[in-house]
This record gives structure tokens, C-alpha cells and sequence, in this order.
């Protein structure tokens, strides 16, 4: 059908009288890297929310790989290849850094509801959680409880949970905020190479990692979309200039 | 922290063979081998018979063993609170009553040994009705939906009577000759081992499942079910699983009270039992796998010991209750396995000195706790029944004033030094920790 992963046609969302999304239109290609960016208050992680189905639409229609997705449950849209990180982290904190990674490929490696499978026993699941914990360079703390791990390493296990099902559209939401230089850095690296051939949505402020790793900047204020284009493109264009990166970006 | 010590995943499991087995499964094998011998310890050699107070408190202790760990599927593994659970122990009662019942009137045939299953098959068929209802929901709403289910149950109870035999509820003879190993099941000993092999079947397949998909989702929506649905998981599927295998179980244990006491009644669906679950598990540590096994085991201690030299048995399980939740949530287990780390470096010995500190007030201060409820209780129930309070053979008047000023002394005292040794404690506990981590560094 589409090339789109992603394609939303005029998506509304309100909060009670308050219109947060006020009709966006955006495609998402296959294979791109995509950062959504924009002032506090724009909508952003509301989008995000309304296309992994956090939240339910008020109208307009949702595509992912051509197929309608507005209205179905959150793990419906993940079991068809959609996947996301949060801006607050969000892990198993009391399972350890391995179980977290591995509750991450269950339904993925088909063990559904299983409670027949004695996990140790399956060499194929185990392997790899393995070679997901050695991606995400977390094998050192595989037994330590991942509320224990530090700010950065929950984020990086975050990270491997969220691809860990293999989907094919990554939505990651502010991966590197409230993290060091180095410790973005690093994450920026780890996203880059994690996702790679994937198609990955993000959300993100720092714009040093926008305009690093996005093949593609949307700008959004107001609930609305006022640009989307190559990085270099958005940076000369006086509306998102004036509206969001005023003289920073010069 | 004690939970998250407490969590099977945070310890490495490794190498098989026999001395790893032991070490792994030492304490479940100790216990099961102080399970199997305990009646003869009590046994009476002249008159050639069991101690039936020994082998009714063991039989009691085993199923509500294995009724607590079911109630931990849901609480400590799963996130929910229910105050429903006995409906599912009671209903696999009376499935066990009627199928007894049906056996011996030779209706069907099923081994004795077997009967048990009758009872978890009951016990999950309305944990699946049931469950359906309450597992769309969780949280505060899912623990209103299973108070409200136990009360409607033990209202049906009430009403409905050829299932449930209203008030007198339904008797039954587990005397149906249908033994595989020729057993009559007539003498309470031969109920206890087929009850101890139930309860290690139960708590080997309840341990097991824990290392399941289901399991660890069951965990996963516990900690956060949000994220559970970003990995594809209908967080209400996982608990709806989760709490219908917890009902077999329940109902397992609930099979084992029939077998045992050969009526069901109301009382078995009510709110006091579940009540009794919520208790145990608590007590015993929700956080750890075998924690409720501990708390079911203390209580049915206080049940059925503690309840025949006291009347006010009730008041120390509450306080108890009270006093776990405030100072010690991680239960028994949990105050266990937080000695590990100082067990492992060899420093228990440390705390030798602050212990007995810490414990004599403490004593003394429960000691001053207890003369007083008993004076209350003497003075009020005791009276009624024309009992007189014995202590070591001293006759002590709940009328005059000097028991209750010694009472009074010791709980004031007691309590105001245990205060001050508590934080002395703590200091003591802490630089212990310190050392270890120091050691573990160097």
C-alpha cells in the first residue's frame, strides 16, 4: 500500500475543552529517522502517546505499515511492530536487568501466556536476551535489580527493552534527557546503532542529538505542525527560527 | 530493599548436579524432612498412638501453606490484594465434599489420592467465572470486586442449600476404600502424609510456574503494567491467568481441609478466612517465594497453641499483624534475608551483643503487653467463665491493684528502652553494613 510506517491524516486530540493536537498530517517513511521537536507544551509526547495507542484519539486516522491502528489497545499496536520508550523510565524496577530484557522478547518469541516453559530452559529465548544485554553493554549488571542501576542505565535498558521485540517503527521519547554530555553521547550511539534499518520516531530537546542522528526534523507548536524537512532545511527556516530555535541555532 | 533482595531472579542460578541441588533447594528438603518425622517426635510409644493434637496442628499448618503461597500468586507476584481468596479454598471444600461423597456412594470411581485434584478443578472452574470479572480491573478497584464476590459467595452459601447444605453445611466421610496403595485413610496420620505429598506437589508446581512467561509477566505487570503492554502483554490476560491458577491451588488447599475435617461450612468461603490469608502471607513476607510458608506456619501456631492458653489469642495476631506492616514489611522472610549479606561475610556475631539488648526490653515490654490484655480478659470473659488466672502456679487476682502496676511497669519500661536500644541498634546494624561493603571493595 503505503510507503509510510508511519501516517497520521488530520489526528485531533483534546483534553476535555483543551485541544492539545489540533489536526496533524505527517508520514513517517520506512527506514527514517524522525525527531519531533518543539517547545514544552507542543504536543509531542501526546502524539507519541496517541500513536502507540496510550491514549485514544478524538478523530482523525493513525496508519502503521498501511494498516489502521486509532482505537486499538497499546499491545495490540506493539504485537503488529510498533514500539516505544517513555520520557519518565520505564522498567521492571524490582526484576533483574536480564528478566527485564527478557520480558521484553516474550510474546515476541511467541511464549504468549505460557505457563508451561521453564524460561531457563530455553536456549533460544535466553541466547537472545544475551546478545540484547551485550547490545544495550549491560552484561555486568544482568543480576543486579534494574531499580538499582543508575539514571543512564536504566535509560539504556529501557532502550533494549523497547527494540528487544524486534518491532520495526521505534518511538523514543526524550532518550537522552537528563543525561551528561558523555552519557548522551553514548546514548546516541547505542540509538544509532540499535536501530539500525529501523524506522525511529523521537522526541527530543537537545538539539545537538536532533540534528546528529535525524535524517528528518518535524517541528511542532501548538498542536500543530509548522515544518518538516531535512535538519539543514529546518534550521534556515525563519518560521521555526522565530517560533522554537530563535538565535540559538546560529 | 528486603524485596528486592528477596526476588529469585536476583540471586545467579547455575551448575546443576547433586551438591548444587542440595545447596539450591537445601532448606525445602530440610523442611520437608522435618515435615515427614515431626509426628513421631510426638508420638506415644505406651500407647502406641499419634498425638492428634501434633498431626490436626501439621495437617493445618500444610494446607494453609499451601493456601497462603496461592494467595502470594496474586499478592506478592502478581500486584493484586484480594480479600476474596477463601471463596476459591471453600469452594474447592465443598467440590471435595460432594466428590467424596459421590465416590462413596458409587456414583464414579477416583482414588482417594486423587481427590485433592477434584478439589483444585473446583477451586480453578470458579476462579475462571470469577476472575473474568475482577481481573478486567486492578488495584483498589480489582480488591472491592473480590470483597464483593466473597460476600456474595458466603451469602449463596447461605441460601443455596444442596450445594452449599446452608448453616450445618455438607459432611462427608473420607473413609471411600478407593486407595491405590490400600490405605483407609481413617486414621489422621494417613491423612497427614497424603496432604504432605499435596502440599510438596503444590509448592513445587507454584514454584515452578513463578519461572514461566506467565510468571515473570504476572512480576512484570506487578511493577509496571504500562510497560507490560509495550512489550505486547494484555496486562488483564496475564492476571486473569495468574489468578485462575491461583484458585486451583486454593482450591487444592481447601480439598486438604475436607479430607481433614470431613464438613464444610460457610466459614470456609467467609471473610475471616481470606482474611486469614491475607494474615499469613503477610506476615510471612510477600517478597519472598517461600514467605508465606513461614507466616502460615506461625499462625496456625498461634491457632491452635497460642488459642488454647488464651482467650485473647485474636489481640497478638492483630498486633502482630500491626506491628510486621509498620516495622518489618518485607515479613518473616524478609528480615531473614536481610541478614544474608552479614551471614555470608561471617559478621553475625557482631550483632550478638545489640540483639541481646535490643531483645530484652523487648520481651520484657510484650511480657508487661500480655499481663495486661489477660487481666482485661480475666477480669471480663475469665469471671464469666469461672476460670481463676494461673501463673506457674500462682493464683493472680485481676481485682486487686498489683498486678496491674507491674503490668503497666513493665510495658512503660520495656517500651522506652527498647525505643533507645532500637536506634542503638540500628547504628550497630548499619556499621556492620558499612564494614562489609568496605570489605567487598578492598
Amino acid at each position: 500500500m503505503s510507503e509510510a510506517a508511519v501516517r497520521l491524516t488530520d489526528v485531533r486530540k483534546s483534553f476535555g475543552p483543551t485541544p492539545i493536537i489540533m489536526g496533524v498530517s505527517l508520514d513517517i517513511d520506512r527506514g527514517q529517522r524522525h525527531a519531533i521537536i518543539g517547545p514544552n507544551g507542543a504536543g509531542k509526547t501526546t502524539l507519541f502517546n496517541l500513536i502507540s495507542g496510550r491514549l485514544p484519539v478524538s478523530s482523525g486516522r493513525i496508519e502503521l505499515d498501511g494498516q489502521s491502528i486509532e482505537g486499538l489497545p497499546a499491545h495490540r499496536i506493539n504485537r503488529m511492530g510498533l514500539s516505544r520508550s517513555f520520557q519518565i523510565t520505564s522498567i521492571f524496577p524490582r526484576m533483574t536487568v536480564f528478566e527485564n530484557i527478557r520480558c521484553g522478547l516474550l510474546w515476541s518469541m511467541g511464549y504468549r501466556y505460557s505457563f508451561w516453559h521453564l524460561l531457563s530452559r530455553e536456549r533460544s529465548l535466553n541466547a537472545a536476551a544475551e546478545r540484547l544485554l551485550a547490545d544495550v553493554n549491560l552484561e555486568s549488571r544482568r543480576y543486579l535489580p534494574a531499580g538499582l542501576l543508575s539514571y543512564a542505565e536504566q535509560r539504556a535498558l529501557e532502550i533494549g527493552i523497547t527494540i528487544a521485540g524486534g518491532a520495526r517503527t521505534i518511538l523514543l521519547d526524550e532518550p537522552t534527557a537528563g543525561m551528561s554530555r558523555s552519557e548522551a553521547n553514548h546514548a546516541v550511539a547505542l540509538i544509532r546503532r540499535v536501530t539500525e534499518g529501523k524506522t525511529l520516531v523521537m522526541v527530543e530537546h537537545d538539539m545537538s542529538v536532533v540534528f546528529d542522528l535525524a535524517d528528518v526534523v518535524t517541528v511542532l507548536v501548538y498542536g500543530q505542525v509548522i515544518a518538516s524537512g531535512p535538519p539543514a532545511e529546518i534550521r534556515a527556516n525563519r518560521a521555526v527560527q522565530d517560533a522554537y530555535l530563535g538565535a540559538a541555532a546560529h | 530493599m528486603s524485596e528486592i533482595l528477596a526476588h529469585p531472579g536476583a540471586r545467579p542460578v547455575e551448575a546443576a548436579g547433586v551438591a548444587s541441588l542440595t545447596k539450591r533447594h537445601g532448606p525445602w528438603l530440610l523442611a520437608l524432612a522435618v515435615t515427614l518425622v515431626l509426628p513421631w517426635l510426638f508420638y506415644d510409644w505406651s500407647r502406641a498412638r499419634h498425638s492428634g493434637f501434633v498431626v490436626a496442628m501439621l495437617s493445618q499448618m500444610s494446607m494453609m501453606a499451601v493456601f497462603a503461597l496461592s494467595y502470594n500468586m496474586q499478592m506478592g507476584q502478581a500486584g493484586l490484594l484480594s480479600f476474596g481468596h477463601a471463596v476459591f479454598f471453600g469452594l474447592g471444600g465443598y467440590t471435595t465434599a460432594h466428590v467424596l461423597n459421590a465416590v462413596k456412594s458409587g456414583s464414579f470411581w477416583l482414588p482417594t489420592e486423587l481427590v485433592p485434584l477434584a478439589g483444585g478443578v473446583g477451586g480453578l472452574v470458579f476462579a475462571i467465572i470469577f476472575g473474568y470479572v475482577a481481573t478486567k480491573q486492578r488495584a483498589t478497584a480489582f480488591a472491592m470486586i473480590t470483597l464483593g464476590i466473597g460476600e456474595l459467595v458466603t451469602a449463596c452459601a447461605l441460601m443455596f442449600k444442596t450445594f452449599f447444605g446452608g448453616e450445618g453445611g455438607v459432611s462427608t466421610n473420607r473413609v471411600i476404600g478407593t486407595s491405590l496403595f490400600g490405605l483407609t485413610y481413617s486414621p489422621s496420620i494417613q491423612v497427614y502424609y497424603l496432604i504432605v505429598a499435596w502440599t510438596v506437589i503444590s509448592v513445587a508446581l507454584m514454584l515452578l510456574l513463578t519461572r514461566t512467561a506467565l510468571g515473570r509477566m504476572a512480576n512484570a505487570c506487578r511493577d509496571n503494567f504500562e510497560r507490560a503492554q509495550f512489550v505486547g502483554y494484555d496486562p488483564s490476560m496475564v492476571r486473569f491467568f495468574q489468578f485462575s491458577l491461583s484458585g486451583f491451588f486454593a482450591g487444592i488447599a481447601g480439598a486438604l481441609y475436607a479430607l481433614t475435617y470431613e464438613i464444610v461450612t460457610f466459614d470456609s468461603v467467609a471473610g475471616a478466612m481470606s482474611a486469614n490469608a491475607l494474615l499469613m502471607t503477610y506476615i510471612g513476607g510477600v517478597g519472598a517465594f517461600a514467605g508465606p510458608v513461614l507466616g502460615a506456619v506461625l499462625i496456625v501456631l498461634l491457632q491452635s497453641w497460642v488459642s488454647l492458653l488464651s482467650n485473647s489469642w485474636l489481640v497478638y495476631v492483630g498486633l502482630l499483624f500491626i506491628v510486621m506492616v509498620t516495622f518489618a514489611p518485607g515479613g518473616i522472610a524478609g528480615i531473614l534475608l536481610m541478614h544474608g549479606p552479614i551471614w555470608r561475610a561471617r559478621r553475625l556475631g557482631r550483632l550478638a551483643g545489640p540483639y541481646v539488648r535490643v531483645l530484652t526490653p523487648g520481651v520484657l515490654a510484650v511480657a508487661g503487653f500480655v499481663l495486661l490484655v489477660e487481666l482485661c480478659s480475666f477480669l471480663t470473659i475469665g469471671a464469666a467463665q469461672g476460670k481463676s488466672f494461673k501463673l506457674s502456679g500462682i493464683t493472680i487476682d485481676p481485682q486487686s491493684l498489683k498486678p496491674w502496676l507491674i503490668g503497666a511497669l513493665l510495658l512503660v519500661v520495656g517500651g522506652l528502652v527498647l525505643w533507645r536500644e532500637g536506634r542503638h541498634f540500628r547504628r550497630s546494624w548499619e556499621a556492620v553494613m558499612e564494614e562489609i561493603k568496605a570489605a567487598g571493595r578492598a
